[in-house]
C-alpha cells in the first residue's frame, strides 16, 4: 500500500492508503478531521467540500493519489479560531438547520469569496449551485455570503 | 405578578437530589395529562408525555438537558429555553447537553409530527417553574424572609425589602432538601423575557467549525466499518453469494449474511430488506470497493411494480373501485347531479426519498450481555425495544445514545439501520460502525407514498358551493383526512379512500399525507373559485365564515377562526388583490400539526419563463417560542416544499429505483430557491404548536396556483417540473 506526504491545514500527514482512496475517507477515517462530510460520493451535493491551493474540490472524488504537494484545507483548518469572516456570517444569520451540509457550504463560499470579494447575486448562485442543503436554508445562506463579502 | 397555576397530579413524579455531592438536581417525568388529538395516530400512547432535566451546580452553573431528538428541528435550543424562562437564568449562563435515552426521566423522547414543543410546553415550563420555586425557597429559609418578597432575575434571588442577594448556585444545595410544592406559577406570557426573542442555535459554532456532532462522526477505538448490500428491487432477496474474491481484497474483515425480521416487527421497523450481505473491514473505502465487487444472486419473491403500472392503478382505483366512506353529510352526489356546474379533477404525486444528507448509519458495540447503540435516531425508545428484541437481551441491558442528525424528515423514525449494526456487532463481537451510501440509502425504500386524489364539486348558479367530494388512493394508502376542510364548511360532503397493494415499502415523510393533499385540495378550491367568478381568498373565507356560524357536523378538527385569520393576514400583509403589472399571484392555506399556514407566491414572467419572486406567508402556531429558528423552519418548510413538488421523483422499473443518488434524483438548488419569503405570526397568546412541518404542505398550491395566472396552465401531476425542464424558480 503506497504511502502519501499530504500538507493539511499546515501540517504535514504521512498516510498509508489505497491510491483511489478519496481524500475525504483520508480526512475521516485516518487523520480523524470529521468536519468533511459524506453525502453522495459522486461530487453531486457538495458535503466533501474542501480547499485544494484555494479552491473548492470535492474531497469524495479527489483521489488521494493525485494531491501531491498541494495545499488542502479542511474546515477545521479555515480558520483558529472559528473565525473566518464566512463562519461568523454564518453565525450572525444562524444559517444551520440539521447543519450537516454547512461546513461543505462554508468551504465553497470561503473559496468564492477569496478569489471575488463581491460576487453578484447571480454569481453567489452559480459559485453555490453544487451544494445541497436538504432543510432549505439557501436564503440564509445568500445572505451570510453577503454579509461576510461586506466584513471581509 | 399574574400567574397560571399547574397542580401536579399524582400522576406526575418529581426527584430532587444532589448534584454530585452539592448543588441541585431536578428531574420530571409527568405521565402526561396533555394527550391531545394527535397527527400521527400511531405512536404508542406512553410517548405522549414530557419531562425535562436540570442541574444547578453549586458554581452557578445551570445545565439543561435536551430530551428529544434534535433533527434540525432546533428542539436542542428551544426545549432548554422554555426550562430558561420559567427558571429566570440568563440563557449564557446556560449550557444545553443532549440527553441519553432514559425513560426513567424522560419521556416522549421522540422526534415527530412537529409535536415536541407542543406536548413539551407545559412541562418544560413546570420543571423550570419548579426548581426556581425550590431555589427561592431555600433562599427565604435561609434569610427566614416571606417567600412572596423574594424576586428572581438572571440567576439571582433578590430580597426586595432587605436587598440581600445570592445567586443560585450559592443556594442550590439547600434548595435539594426543600419539599417539592403541589403546585408551582407559571409566568404570563407578557413577562416572557427569552421566549419569542430571537436566540441563536446552541450548536451553532460547533456547526460552522466542523466539530464531530454528527452519527456518521461517531468513532472509538477499534471500531470496524460495515457495509449492507440489500436487493436491488422491491419483491427480490437473496438467494447466494460469492464472497471469494472479495474476502481477499485489502482491507476486508469478513463477508456473511444478517437477518433483523423480529418475531413481533414493530412499526418502527418495517423494512423490506431484512436478510442482507454485510461486508466488514477497515476503512470505509476498502469495504465500499468489496461492497461494489461482491458477487451476489437475487431471487424474485413477489411482484416487481414498474412506475407505469403504478399510475394506472392510481388513476384505475380513483376512477372504477369503490372505496371506503370515511364521511359523509348529506347527499353530494344527488345535489351535484343537479347542479349548475360540476367541476371534477384528479391529482398525482409520485414516490419520494426522504435523502437526509447524512446517510444512514449507526454504531453498535453488542458483548454477552450488553449492546450499547449510538448514532441518528427519531425513535430511540422504538430502537432500544426493537434491538433487545432481536438481540434477545432484556431491555435494560440495552442503551441508546442519540447525536444530532444531519436531517430526519421522517426516515429516522424507521430504525432498521440501527438493528443491523447490533447485528453485525453481535455476529463479529466487536464494535461496528455501519455506513450506507447515497445508493443505499436511496434504494432501500420507506418512501413518502405515490398518490392520487379525485375532487369533485358543484355550485349554483351565485357561484355557491354546493357539494365537494374527495376520493383518495395511494401505494398503498389514501392521503385524505376526512375532517379537515372543507369538511364542516358545506352540507354535502364525501372523503373516500381506495387502498392498493405493493411490495415496496413506504413511510413517514415530513408532514405526512398533508404533503400531497394540501397541494392538491388547495389548487382544485382555486379552480372552483374561478369557476364560481370569486376571488379564490374571499371564497375561502366565506367557506370558513359557514363554518364559524353553522358548522356541519361535529368531528371538523380545525379551528375556522384562525383557519380565516392567517388567510386574512397573509391577504392584507401582501395587499392581495393590488394590481401589480407582470406579478401573477397564487394563494394557498392549510391546517396540519395543529397550525394554520397561508402563503402567497408572486411569479413573474422572465424571457418566457415564470419565476418565483417572492412567498408571503402568514403562520398561527400560537406563541412562537424562538423566532429565529421558527423562522429557518417556515423557510425550510417553503423551500423544501417547492423543490419536491416540482422537481423530485422517485420512479421505478421492474421494482428496481430508477434515481439512486443526486445525479438522477432531483432536489432543490440554490438557484432554483426563492430569494425573498417574509413570515407574518399571528400573534397570540395560545400554546404554541407545530412548526416543522405545516409550512411544507400548502406551498405546492400557491405556487400551482401563481403559475397558472402567470401561464395559463394548470398543474395536476407532480413534480410540475419533468426532469428535462427548464429551471423555472428563481
Amino acid at each position: 500500500m503506497p504511502t502519501y506526504s499530504l500538507n493539511i491545514n499546515g501540517s504535514k500527514y504521512t498516510v498509508d492508503a489505497d491510491s483511489d482512496t478519496p481524500m475525504l475517507w483520508v480526512l475521516r477515517d485516518q487523520l480523524d478531521l470529521l468536519g468533511t462530510k459524506f453525502g453522495c460520493g459522486i461530487a453531486m451535493c457538495g458535503a466533501c467540500t474542501i480547499h485544494l491551493n484555494g479552491n473548492a474540490i470535492r474531497s469524495c472524488s479527489l483521489p488521494v493519489s493525485s494531491v501531491g504537494d498541494a495545499e488542502i484545507t479542511t474546515i477545521e483548518g479555515l480558520s483558529e479560531k472559528g473565525d473566518h469572516p464566512v463562519q461568523q456570517a454564518w453565525l450572525e444569520e444562524d444559517v444551520a438547520q440539521c447543519g450537516y451540509c454547512q461546513a461543505g457550504q462554508i468551504m465553497t463560499a470561503a473559496a468564492l469569496l477569496d478569489r471575488n470579494p463581491n460576487p453578484t447575486d447571480e454569481e453567489i448562485e452559480s459559485a453555490m449551485n453544487g451544494n445541497l442543503c436538504r432543510c432549505g436554508t439557501y436564503k440564509r445562506i445568500k445572505k451570510a455570503i453577503q454579509i461576510a463579502s461586506k466584513n471581509s | 405578578m399574574a400567574s397560571v397555576k399547574t397542580h401536579m397530579d399524582r400522576r406526575s413524579f418529581l426527584k430532587v437530589s444532589m448534584s454530585g455531592g452539592a448543588g441541585l438536581m431536578v428531574g420530571f417525568s409527568w405521565l402526561s395529562s396533555l394527550i391531545a388529538e394527535n397527527e400521527t395516530g400511531h405512536y404508542p400512547d406512553e410517548w405522549f408525555a414530557i419531562n425535562a432535566y436540570i442541574n444547578i451546580a453549586s458554581n452557578g452553573e445551570v445545565t439543561i438537558f435536551s430530551p428529544n431528538p434534535e433533527i434540525g428541528q432546533n428542539v436542542k435550543t428551544s426545549m432548554p429555553l422554555i426550562v430558561a424562562e420559567e427558571l429566570d437564568v440568563d440563557w449564557n449562563d446556560v449550557k444545553v447537553e443532549q440527553a441519553t435515552l432514559d425513560t426513567e426521566k424522560y419521556t416522549r423522547q421522540l422526534a415527530g409530527g412537529s409535536q415536541s414543543i407542543r406536548q413539551g410546553w407545559e412541562s418544560l415550563r413546570m420543571a423550570g417553574a419548579t426548581a426556581k420555586y425550590l431555589l427561592v425557597a431555600a433562599a427565604a429559609q435561609k434569610w427566614n424572609a416571606d417567600m412572596n418578597d423574594l424576586s428572581t432575575e438572571k440567576g439571582m434571588i433578590t430580597n426586595t425589602k432587605t436587598g440581600e442577594r445570592i445567586g443560585y448556585g450559592d443556594i442550590a444545595t439547600d434548595a435539594a432538601s426543600i419539599p417539592v410544592p403541589d403546585e408551582v406559577e407559571l409566568k404570563d406570557p407578557k413577562d416572557f423575557n427569552l421566549i419569542g426573542g430571537y436566540i441563536k442555535n446552541v450548536d451553532g459554532h460547533d456547526i460552522v467549525t466542523g466539530k464531530p456532532l454528527f452519527g456518521l462522526d461517531f468513532m472509538r477505538e477499534g471500531t470496524k466499518i460495515a457495509m449492507i448490500v440489500h436487493p436491488p428491487a422491491f419483491g427480490m432477496k437473496l438467494k447466494s453469494y460469492d464472497a471469494s474474491e472479495v474476502k481477499s481484497m485489502s482491507g476486508v474483515d469478513d463477508v456473511f449474511t444478517i437477518d433483523t425480521s423480529i418475531n413481533d416487527p414493530q412499526w418502527s421497523d418495517v423494512n423490506a430488506f431484512n436478510e442482507l450481505v454485510v461486508v466488514t473491514g477497515k476503512t470505509t473505502w476498502q469495504v465500499m470497493k468489496a461492497k461494489k465487487a461482491l458477487n451476489v444472486e437475487w431471487e424474485t419473491v413477489d411482484n416487481l411494480e414498474s412506475s407505469e403500472t403504478h399510475r394506472q392503478r392510481l388513476v384505475e382505483a380513483i376512477t372504477n373501485r369503490s372505496g371506503e366512506v370515511e364521511r359523509q353529510d348529506g347527499d353530494p352526489d344527488k345535489v351535484s347531479g343537479q347542479a349548475t356546474k360540476v367541476i371534477e379533477r384528479v391529482y398525482t404525486a409520485p414516490f419520494l426519498a426522504h435523502n437526509t444528507l447524512e446517510p444512514m448509519n449507526f454504531f453498535a458495540n453488542v458483548t454477552d450481555n450488553s449492546a450499547e447503540l449510538i448514532g441518528p435516531i427519531q425513535t430511540p425508545e422504538q430502537l432500544r425495544t426493537s434491538a433487545a428484541a432481536l438481540l434477545g437481551m432484556p431491555e435494560s441491558a440495552v442503551s441508546v445514545d442519540m447525536t444530532r442528525m444531519g436531517g430526519g424528515f421522517g426516515r429516522r423514525l424507521y430504525g432498521n439501520f440501527g438493528l443491523e449494526a447490533a447485528a453485525i456487532s453481535q455476529k463479529i463481537g466487536a464494535p461496528v460502525k455501519l455506513i450506507y451510501t447515497r445508493e443505499d440509502d436511496m434504494t432501500q425504500g420507506t418512501y413518502r407514498p405515490a398518490y392520487a386524489i379525485r375532487y369533485r364539486a358543484s355550485l349554483d348558479d351565485d357561484g355557491n358551493l354546493l357539494s365537494f367530494e374527495a376520493k383518495g388512493t395511494g401505494i398503498p394508502s389514501s392521503p385524505l383526512f376526512a375532517n379537515r376542510f372543507p369538511a364542516g364548511t358545506l352540507d354535502h360532503y364525501k372523503s373516500e379512500n381506495v387502498e392498493i397493494e405493493t411490495s415496496i415499502t413506504t413511510g413517514a415523510w415530513r408532514a405526512p399525507r398533508s404533503n400531497f393533499v394540501a397541494g392538491a385540495e388547495q389548487s382544485f378550491i382555486d379552480e372552483v373559485a374561478a369557476e364560481a367568478g370569486k376571488d379564490p381568498i374571499e371564497f375561502r373565507l366565506e367557506l370558513f365564515d359557514r363554518a364559524i356560524e353553522d358548522p356541519v357536523g361535529t368531528d371538523n378538527d380545525y379551528d375556522p377562526e384562525r383557519y380565516a385569520g392567517v388567510l386574512e393576514l397573509v391577504r392584507d400583509k401582501s395587499n392581495w388583490g393590488k394590481e401589480m403589472p407582470g406579478v401573477y399571484r397564487g394563494v394557498s392555506a392549510y391546517y396540519c400539526h395543529n397550525s394554520y399556514v397561508a402563503q402567497v407566491v408572486d411569479v413573474v414572467m422572465e424571457e418566457g419563463t415564470p419565476k418565483i419572486k417572492k412567498v408571503w406567508c402568514a403562520v398561527d402556531c400560537g406563541i412562537v417560542v424562538n423566532m429565529e429558528g421558527a423562522l429557518n423552519q417556515v423557510e425550510g418548510g417553503i423551500i423544501d416544499g417547492i423543490g419536491h413538488s416540482m422537481y423530485s421523483q422517485l420512479t421505478f422499473k421492474d421494482g428496481t429505483p430508477d434515481q439512486n443518488n443526486f445525479d438522477q434524483y432531483r432536489l432543490i438548488r440554490h438557484r432554483e430557491a426563492p430569494d425573498e419569503i417574509e413570515v407574518f405570526f399571528a400573534d397570540n397568546n395560545i400554546d404554541p404548536t407545530g412548526l416543522g412541518e405545516p409550512t411544507l404542505p400548502p406551498i405546492s398550491a400557491a405556487v400551482a396556483n401563481a403559475m397558472y395566472k402567470a401561464t395559463g396552465t394548470r398543474w395536476y401531476n407532480q413534480p410540475f417540473m419533468d426532469a428535462d425542464q427548464e429551471l423555472i424558480v428563481s
